[in-house]
């Protein structure tokens, strides 16, 4: 791996950030490739998030044609402990009955789950093949950006205020802002509170997880960069299997951490729907 | 971070994408679970059920058993009874047969006794009558001395 073939400029800084810049197209600047305007269309994140979609969906397809319910096969089996561990995540955490709750965090665990998944392919694969097409700019995993992890965040905050508003009525989640957290004598302050609270779980939401992945992504650049730029000749044959070994520990580790994130983002919408269905909140 | 397009993107790829899993993945196999877990239910419950009937009908077996038993002792003591009866009136019959045998038996014998005497009695007549012509030598008016000679043999 070395950081003149992928990088315009050459040196680690510019590998990092080469790396960590999405394929920009519409309004963006043809200097950096960040969006300036609305119509920033980032290539490589809806094309990944979109494929992988389409995968859940295909799979669920071939998968739907022949279930058996007498004899399963390993991979209905696999799907099944999938399906029965949300479902009894849903139970656990999610008051009465709601039928969209389940495959909404169904859904959020395992497109997380691949999208995440997208982290643990070598840094530096997709976006050299990529190249070869002429393609230079190539950020694989789209939980890194923004737009998608806040995408999921705002249309479950979208789902918290339809649900807010659908069970408490107008008025009802209009007084939950006036006298909640302290009662009727600290209005003022209830509001602030509440807004922040209200706001906060979005934002902590498509945070949580870009700030995950993207610094485990961060790792992996720095670990290939072991191997990439600090070995040259001899010095290779010290650098190069301590960047395998580094890179191993480093995959095992944030193999927990994909799952993890993802398991974190579908509890916690279950309990913030959950929290939005509670009548006294 | 801008409002970008691909945010609103990822925003409907999301919701098409729950859309989707909900009709393709979660709602198949959740109606398979839900259905799997029915079939476990009742083929617990059956199965209560086939323990219950056959515990009920072991007992039903039990008691069917223990009548017959009952039954059975019963029918032997009856016939053992009857059997004891039987040769009670064979016994009773036999000596009531013998008896009469024996009672036939002893008037036969008196019958033939009397017979003989009879004979007896008349041959004793006419040897004695035979006799007495001989001793007295001469003829005698058998007719005269009939009524004598009758008197004495039943005298014999």
């Amino acid at each position: 791996m070395s950081t003149s073939e992928n990088s315009s400029g050459g040196g680690t800084v510019e590998y990092i950030q080469h790396h960590l810049t999405n394929l920009c197209v519409g309004d963006c600047d043809p200097v950096t490739h960040k969006a300036t305007g609305f119509w920033a269309w980032h290539l490589d994140t809806l094309f990944f998030s979109i494929v992988l979609g389409a995968l859940i969906v295909a799979v669920s397809w071939r998968l739907g044609k022949n279930l058996s319910a007498e004899a399963p096969g390993g991979f209905q089996n696999f799907v099944e402990s999938i399906i029965e561990f949300v479902s009894s995540q849903v139970k656990d955490t999610f008051p009465g009955h709601n039928p969209l709750i389940a495959p909404l965090a169904l859904t959020i665990f395992l497109w997380v789950w691949l999208m995440n998944f997208m982290d643990l392919i070598p840094v530096d694969l997709l976006p050299v093949i990529a190249g070869l097409f002429g393609i230079n700019y190539l950020k694989v995993v789209p939980t890194t950006d923004l737009s998608t992890t806040f995408a999921m965040s705002l249309t479950v905050f979208i789902l918290i205020v339809y649900y807010n508003i659908k069970i408490k009525g107008v008025g009802g989640y209009l007084k939950m802002f006036l006298f909640h957290p302290f009662g009727k004598f600290l209005v003022p302050v209830n509001i602030v509170m509440t807004l922040i609270e209200e706001l906060a779980k979005p934002l902590s939401l498509g945070l949580r997880l870009f700030g995950n992945l993207f610094a485990g992504e961060l790792v992996f650049l720095l670990i290939a960069l072991i191997g990439g730029t600090l070995a040259t000749g001899l010095a290779a044959l010290f650098w190069l299997p301590l960047q395998v070994v580094l890179d191993l520990g480093w995959l095992i580790f944030h193999l927990l951490i994909i799952t993890l994130q993802a398991f974190i983002f579908m509890v916690l919408t279950i309990v913030y729907l959950g929290m939005a269905h509670v009548e006294d909140h | 971070m801008n409002i970008t397009v691909t945010l609103i993107g990822q925003m409907a790829a999301f919701v098409l994408l729950i859309w989707f899993v909900n009709k393709v993945l979660w709602g198949p196999l959740n109606n398979l679970l839900a259905e799997r877990q029915k079939r476990i239910a009742d083929g617990l419950a059956a199965a209560e059920k086939g323990k219950h009937e056959l515990e009920l009908s072991e007992k039903n077996a039990k008691e069917a058993l223990r009548k017959a038993k009952q039954q059975a002792a019963e029918i032997i003591a009856q016939s053992e009874k009857r059997a004891s009866e039987i040769v009670e009136e064979a016994k009773n019959n036999a000596r009531a047969e013998g008896e009469r045998l024996i009672t036939a038996a002893k008037a036969e014998i008196e019958q033939e006794v009397n017979r003989a005497k009879e004979q007896l009695r008349a041959q004793v007549a006419s040897i004695a009558a035979s006799g007495a012509e001989k001793i007295l030598k001469r003829e005698i008016d058998r007719k005269a001395h009939d009524d004598l000679l009758k008197d004495l043999a039943s005298q014999i």
